[in-house]
């Protein structure tokens, strides 16, 4: 690999880096950045040796996720960047990126394209070359682009782009190596970058280049290369622009001027000018690159006609949405059942116990692990391994495709439908995921509708209440309660909640055959989170319900409740001390409820209708501790209150209606 | 641009001109009050910047360019003598007056608003004489105000036999004319590469009013209909067909 392409393109070029001396004792710092879905995070875990979730899917990484490299003796800390299209529009991820590499300055940054569609991964590439920052090319999905039929020259890549590219195959580590030398070979030189200026059309470039000058001798450009802000304030860039106006109103009244005569000029936006123009200068690059020969249909297009197909679109969506469920369930229900088998013998609990507090404890937390182990692990490992598969494989956004006309009918895109599938795990991250939703409005929809999603601890509270001592039916009818529910409450929120709306724009990405070890890494890494998270939570909420207990305040706070637990909904008091507890993680009603009642043949103690209405209010009538955190670190306090009291609202008026129309029918 | 006094000529000839004859110096001179020497003077300017067609001795006409601006005046002119007559309640007899002094300080964008705010008047007050419309691509006053309401920009170019992508059918091919929505959304159509005059395909529309997918650049995109409805393109093989 020839170091730092230098170019005899004609340019006036200027050498604008942040001058800071590349002092061998520092760590360097190699940030990944391009398009969503190229496979940056392939890269990243490739050379962290990490597990960053990867999906076939755009938007997946959120935030910002860091790690560790060991290469040739030197440490360097890898930045994996949240996939955007463009640094313009005002997306979070955008945002992150774009501020992120301004102004942590990264030793070197590696724009991941995918060479299956170049055009468009240029076209973000451009941009980044206008950032001036340190650049490696990674040309990744080579063989996907040689199944199209595309093959990419790639010294001609770097001849035009002026940085240097290293074709990979990151699946399968292809050219990771070079790739890292190479991106540590720029980060240590990286004062002596220099490359061909990417040069708009002479309206557009003599006007960039004026406004660059102006900002250059007002000194006002704050981080970011002043030709880079020049062409943003001539896009109209609201975030710069309003940096801008703090600084120097002249500029950015020069800007605007400058903007109306091209748009004069080209009887067009002027955002849009540069945009065709930026275009433009990709597809030029692209076109000098890129050898297309024909082929035949690839293996992905076939299924993509059957998923996205008029009649087995619907077929395949819904098989995975229902399947998804489905799947969880019975391979859940049956793992459950052979791991607390044979675990019978670990089963102490009793809870009329007046014992030590040592032997407290000791029953709190062998109640707490064995539960843990019983109801969690077998839902949660099949759940993330049929979630990891779909994930890989792309079919996420061929039903969200087919269901977007579905979903707009409270008030969501098709998109909405991916962190809604993952809530059927935990909604914790499905919450996170709503950042792939544009608006402020529709991810406070989708958060809301994801609060009442079937997540695994629901699941067990169905299975371990209803299903186990009412009937299968009964399980399943609740599922389609609460998939009701969920668009009943939708719309009404759709109702409620002001803001605007956007439509689908969604890139379908091609079908992936889902790699074996990514597949059981995401399982493997998303396990232990919830493990970590589930096991202290369960053991110390089993000793607290040993505790409460033995103290005897359980009777008092669950007789306060009985208003609404005995006269309301017809369960018996105790429940009401479930509910609190359930407050942290549902799972407690059912594991409390073995403790409180002191067996686990449940329907000794509570008549088929008081066990549905059980299951029914416990999984409406809060989100759980963690969920309420999230939604108010996503959305604030007010909202993530106001959303639990719709949920409790919600519970209340379901759990009534269902017990006395179930006390006429069973 | 056409300054004071072009606007005024223009406006002028535009008046005096009647059933095709060209319109005599001596006319023009009477019509401002000056003399016939400076009224040649500057119908020679104008017939270098292409504003007339100017035959000596005979006279002149206007060209299309002229009979723009000419118009466009004209227009900016009586939507300012309603404004002074409805809004600000000055008397018929002064609004024409005030309005000649206005109208060569009206920028497009306050015409357009203007015209907006005054539920997009047809007849000036004075003499009943007719606005001349504007020359904004919509279809009709409703379409423009409705547009202004939700805050929708565009961008592109309207002309013939344009059609949305959405009423297309699968394997049909396009290209991208102009795009209408919010900012945001146009921002991101164009980074995903549908800039205007870029090639789009059909691949699949979804049923039920769902999104349809396109090809652009390579990529495949799926757009919701609200979206997609948005966006037209030029289809001369649609175009054939329909004939």
């Amino acid at each position: 690999m020839t170091p730092m392409a230098r170019h005899s393109t004609k340019s006036t070029n200027k050498t604008v880096q942040n001058s800071r001396d590349p002092a061998l004792s520092r760590n360097l710092t190699i940030a990944l950045a391009g398009n969503a879905n190229v496979g940056k995070s392939v890269v990243f875990n490739h050379l962290t040796g990490s597990s960053q979730i990867i999906g076939n899917w755009p938007g997946k990484t959120v935030e910002r996720a860091q790690g560790m490299l060991n290469f040739e003796g030197r440490k360097i800390v890898v930045v994996d960047l949240p996939g955007i299209y463009s640094f313009s529009t005002f997306s979070m991820e955008e945002i992150v990126s774009r501020e992120y590499i301004a102004f942590e300055h990264p030793d070197a940054v590696i724009n991941v394209l995918d060479a299956s569609v170049l055009e468009r991964n240029l076209f973000f590439t451009i941009q980044l070359i206008e950032m001036e920052v340190p650049l490696v090319v990674c040309l990744n999905q080579v063989d996907v682009a040689k199944q199209k039929g595309i093959t990419v020259d790639v010294k001609k890549l770097e001849q035009a782009l002026g940085v240097p590219v290293v074709s990979t195959v990151a699946i399968r580590g292809e050219g990771i190596y070079e790739l890292t030398k190479t991106a540590v070979k720029v980060a240590e030189n990286k004062s002596q970058n220099e490359r061909p200026c990417l040069k708009y059309g002479i309206e557009v470039e003599e006007r960039i280049e004026k406004l660059a000058q102006a900002i250059k001798s007002e000194n006002v450009a704050s981080g970011y290369p002043p030709r880079w802000i020049a062409i943003k304030l001539l896009e109209n860039d609201p975030e710069i622009k309003k940096s801008m106006s703090s600084k120097s109103e002249k500029i950015v009244r020069e800007s605007e001027v400058l903007a109306e005569e091209i748009s004069r000029m080209h009887k067009e936006q002027c955002f849009a000018v540069i945009a065709s123009e930026r275009y433009a200068l990709a597809n030029g690059i692209a076109a000098d690159v890129q050898k297309q020969t024909i082929t035949k249909t690839t293996l992905s297009e076939r299924l993509d006609w059957i998923a996205t197909h008029r009649v087995f679109g619907y077929v395949t969506s819904t098989g995975v949405i229902v399947g998804l469920l489905l799947w969880t369930f019975t391979i859940g229900g049956l793992l459950s059942s052979l791991l607390s088998n044979a675990l019978s013998f670990l089963q102490p609990v009793n809870p009329a116990f007046n014992g030590s507090l040592v032997g407290i404890l000791w029953n709190g937390i062998f109640g707490g692990l064995v539960a843990g182990i019983t109801l969690v692990i077998p839902y949660v490992v099949p759940f993330y391994l049929m979630l990891a598969m779909i994930e890989d494989s792309g079919i996420l956004t061929r039903v969200a495709f087919m269901m977007d006309s579905a979903m707009h009918k409270i008030g969501l895109h098709g998109k909405a439908l991916i962190p809604l599938i993952l809530g059927y795990g935990c909604n914790v991250p499905a919450i996170r995921a709503c950042r792939i939703m544009e608006t402020k409005r529709e991810r406070l929809l989708a958060a809301f509708a994801i609060t009442f999603a079937p997540c695994a601890a629901r699941t067990i509270l169905i299975l371990g209440l209803v299903a186990a001592f009412v009937g299968a039916g009964w399980a399943l009818a609740l599922y389609a309660i609460d998939i009701a529910i969920i668009f009943v409450l939708g719309r009404i929120a759709l109702k409620i909640i002001p803001g605007q709306s956007t439509g689908l724009i969604m890139e379908m990405h091609s079908f992936k055959i889902p790699s074996f070890s990514v597949i059981t890494k995401q399982t493997w890494a998303r396990t232990k989170s919830l493990i970590y998270i589930v096991f202290p939570t369960y053991i110390a909420g089993s000793v607290l319900v040993q505790i409460l207990y033995a103290v005897g305040v359980l009777k008092p706070m669950s007789d306060a409740l009985s208003p609404l637990t005995v006269t309301w909904l017809g369960l018996p008091a105790i429940t009401g001390i479930l509910l609190i507890l359930g407050v942290v993680r549902k799972e407690f009603i059912l594991l409390a409820s073995v403790a409180v009642f002191g067996s686990t043949n449940l329907a000794l103690f509570l008549t088929p209708v008081q066990l549905i209405t059980l299951a029914l209010v416990g999984i409406l009538y809060i989100p759980c501790l963690s969920t309420i955190a999230v939604l108010a670190k996503e959305f604030g306090w007010r909202t993530a209150a106001a959303i639990s009291a719709a949920n409790f609202a919600t519970a209340l008026i379901v759990g009534g209606i269902t017990f006395r129309l179930l006390s006429l029918v069973l | 641009m056409s300054s004071k006094s072009t606007e005024d000529y223009l406006k002028a000839i535009q008046t005096l001109y009647r059933n095709g004859k060209l319109v005599s110096t001596t006319e023009i001179a009477e019509h401002f009050k000056i003399a016939p020497a400076s009224v040649t003077e500057m119908l020679k300017k104008l017939a270098k910047k292409g504003y007339v067609k100017y035959s000596p001795y005979r006279g002149v006409h206007l060209t299309n360019k002229g009979i723009q601006v000419a118009e466009k005046v004209t227009r900016k002119h009586r939507l300012l003598e309603r404004f002074l007559y409805d809004v600000l309640r000055i008397g018929k007899d002064k609004v024409h007056l005030q309005a000649c002094e206005m109208e060569h300080a009206l920028s497009d964008e306050a015409e357009e608003s203007l015209c907006r705010f005054l539920n997009h008047p047809d007849k000036c007050p004075d003499d009943e004489k007719i606005i001349p419309a504007c020359s904004l691509p919509f279809s009709s006053c409703e379409e423009c105000v409705e547009m202004h309401r939700k805050g929708l920009e565009e961008v592109g170019k309207r002309g013939q036999n344009l059609v949305s992508i959405y009423s297309l059918k699968e394997g049909d091919q396009g290209n991208v004319s102009f795009i209408r929505g919010e900012h945001k959304v146009l921002q991101r159509l164009l980074d995903m590469g549908l800039t205007p005059g870029t090639n789009v395909n059909i691949m699949r529309v979804a049923p039920l009013k769902g999104p349809i997918e396109v090809g652009v650049r390579g990529a495949k995109v799926a757009l919701g209909q609200d979206i997609a409805s948005n966006v037209f393109v030029n289809c001369p093989q649609k175009h054939k067909q329909s004939r």
